[in-house]
């Protein structure tokens, strides 16, 4: 059945609840405020009981596939259970009370949390500074770029060029622009693996830095690293990695052991905050000694008497990445499931990501093509070219799957993935889970080749069939007007 | 589909040559492969452009992608037609749904194309 929304529930007079009484004069608005400050129409607003409001929003989240009602494996994006507790925590009223602007020596605990948090993260990447600043992994990759930037402005030449694999996230190319350089795309090696001969044309001393992923978004473990950290710095170029994909190295290695210089990580996937609504993320970026420098300000410090603080005092940093000082609720949940976990529980986190992966493929390899053949780590990426013959494209098993009860990988990339699956379980998912998973996928390889037109129709079962993508993109409808009636 | 009176590059652009005039596009494996095409970005008549430089950009529902001309020269017209209904290239690539026409600077540059016989063997059909 069709939901209607709040504005279409609306009645003339309904209201939710009774206000008493005012005890005070009216104020006259017109008297009291100026008048370019008054609306001229009415606030519209629709006019609803509570439990009208309430039966709407439940309503539309059983409707809604989310990590709390069933399987998620959204490659790159680590859609992992969250564990609720904490959520408990950091909705704490010392901690969602606080003003972001209380002075230092009222807000000691949570300047505490965020010290300790980042002392945890230069554990757990091998590095020895940090900034908890960036709002999101993107935002945090900008900020390892321009603290890179300064640190070759430093030195009397801020180089032209980044290199990144045809392999990296939209967003590597995206941010090495916004910090002024030119990207450079260069071929994945036929094992998917960055091409050591690519790169070796680049090294110059235009050369800023290389973007990496690692693991990469084929799932593989870039075993060259350390050469690759090598050859940059032999020309004084700088190797950042996209931590997106941190899931698979907790407590296994340490990056910075490899020879990365800047790294982000993704809070919101790795480290349990519920994501995919739209944040709120935060993208610490950790960094080598070199670069510490350059972090954006301010940071937490502690001083010799035990007092933490916000440290101003950094005439080379890189600047403010926001108003304030990050994404603090992440944080505070980040910090809950570190301290959970511990030390061996972060490293069972990725050797289960590892394992879970690695079992679903084993399930999965005889009926979908693995084009890249390496053993993978967390994820791993399928091409559905073998239902090409029947008619029936990724898109189409992507759109069955929600059918079973299951939220569709991320298809159509990465790009070098003729119509890429990219399937990430996550360690938090049961054994019967992948199963049912992989029965799923088995399933629906058998359709396409007795009923192509049914994959072509899917999904039947969900409450909106399958939208007219081109009409969404083009002439997308955002707003709800009374003519839609 | 590969028409037996084109030039093809191996990105799968097609081009169509009238005296010292290009007509270019993106094949019918292209657009297939492609998907859904929902917005194109095309350079500015009179721009140079040289081959194998990205000169435009064809957006799908699912990802973005450059497209190249395989021949160097002046823009001399653009298909304002796919700006405003970009689904005639899936529709119709090798027709009305051409990209860009480009007045060639190096027409040698057409030996360096696929005949259709090697395309077909590119696409594997």
């Amino acid at each position: 059945m069709k939901t209607k929304l709040l504005w279409e529930l609306s009645k003339e007079d309904r209201i939710g609840i009774q206000l008493p009484k005012r005890k005070v004069p009216e104020c006259n608005l017109k008297e009291n405020i100026q008048s370019l400050m008054l609306r001229d129409s009415d606030n519209e607003l629709p006019q609803l009981s509570e439990p009208q409001v309430i039966r709407h929003f439940i309503e539309l989240s059983t409707k809604n596939h989310h990590v709390d009602k069933g399987f998620y494996p959204l490659g790159s994006c680590t859609m992992k259970f969250n564990p609720k507790l904490n959520e408990r925590l950091a909705a704490n009223p010392g901690f969602i009370n606080l003003h972001p602007a209380a002075p230092d020596k009222l807000c000691q605990g949570a300047l505490e949390l965020m010290h300790k948090l980042g002392e945890a993260f230069c554990k757990i990447g091998g590095h020895t500074a940090i900034t908890l600043q960036p709002a999101a992994g993107a935002q945090g990759e900008f900020a390892g770029l321009s603290m890179i930037r300064r640190y070759h402005e430093y030195l009397g030449n801020p180089r032209k060029k980044v290199v990144m694999p045809d392999s990296s996230h939209g967003t590597n190319p995206a941010s090495i622009v916004f910090s002024g350089w030119q990207p450079v795309e260069i071929k994945s090696g036929s094992d998917g693996k960055i091409d050591l001969k690519a790169l070796e044309k680049h090294l110059d001393k235009d050369l800023a830095a290389v973007m990496i992923t690692n693991p990469n978004t084929l799932g593989i473990f870039e075993s060259n690293i350390k050469k690759v950290a090598e050859m940059l710095h032999s020309v004084g170029a700088q190797l950042y990695m996209d931590g997106a994909n941190m899931n698979a190295l907790l407590g296994i290695v340490r990056p910075g052991d490899l020879g990365i210089d800047a790294l982000h990580f993704n809070l919101h996937k790795t480290f349990s905050t519920p994501h995919g609504g739209g944040g709120p993320g935060a993208g610490p970026v950790s960094v080598a000694e070199h670069l510490a420098q350059f972090l954006p300000q301010p940071i937490v410090s502690l001083s010799d008497s035990g007092e933490y603080k916000l440290d101003w005092d950094r005439p080379d940093s890189m600047g403010m990445l926001q108003a304030f000082w990050g994404s603090f609720g992440v944080m505070v949940k980040a910090y809950a499931y570190i301290l959970s976990l511990g030390c061996d529980g972060l490293r069972r986190v990725s050797e289960d990501a590892v394992l879970n992966s690695n079992y679903l493929l084993s399930m999965l390899r005889d009926y979908y093509e693995l084009p890249y053949t390496e053993t993978p780590m967390h994820e791993f990426v399928l091409s559905g070219e073998v239902v090409k013959k029947y008619g029936v494209k990724t898109l189409d098993i992507a759109k069955r799957l929600l059918d079973y009860g299951f939220h569709a990988p991320t298809i159509y990339f990465p790009l070098i993935v003729h119509e890429a699956l990219m399937i990430e379980p996550t360690e938090t998912e049961s054994k019967e889970t992948l199963e049912e998973f992989a029965d799923a996928m088995i399933a629906i390889k058998k359709e396409a080749e007795t009923d192509a037109k049914l994959l072509h129709d899917a999904p039947l079962n969900t409450p909106i069939r399958r939208l007219d993508e081109v009409k969404a993109n083009r002439n997308p409808i955002l707003k709800w007007k009374d003519s839609l009636k | 589909m590969v028409p037996d009176d084109l030039r093809y590059s191996k990105e799968h652009e097609w081009v169509r040559t009238e005296r010292d005039i290009a007509i270019i596009g993106i094949t019918e494996y292209a657009q297939s492969e492609l998907g859904d095409i929902v917005f194109v970005d095309l350079p500015k008549v009179g721009t140079n452009v040289s081959a194998t430089k990205p000169v435009a950009t064809i957006e799908a529902v699912k990802a973005v992608s450059d497209f190249y001309t395989p021949i160097s020269g002046e823009i001399v017209e653009i298909n304002d037609l796919i700006i405003e209904e970009p689904s005639i290239i899936n529709r119709d690539p090798y027709g009305e749904g051409w990209i860009v026409i480009v007045k060639m600077d190096k027409p040698e540059e057409l030996d360096e194309l696929l005949s259709p016989e090697e395309y077909k063997e590119l696409i594997g059909e």
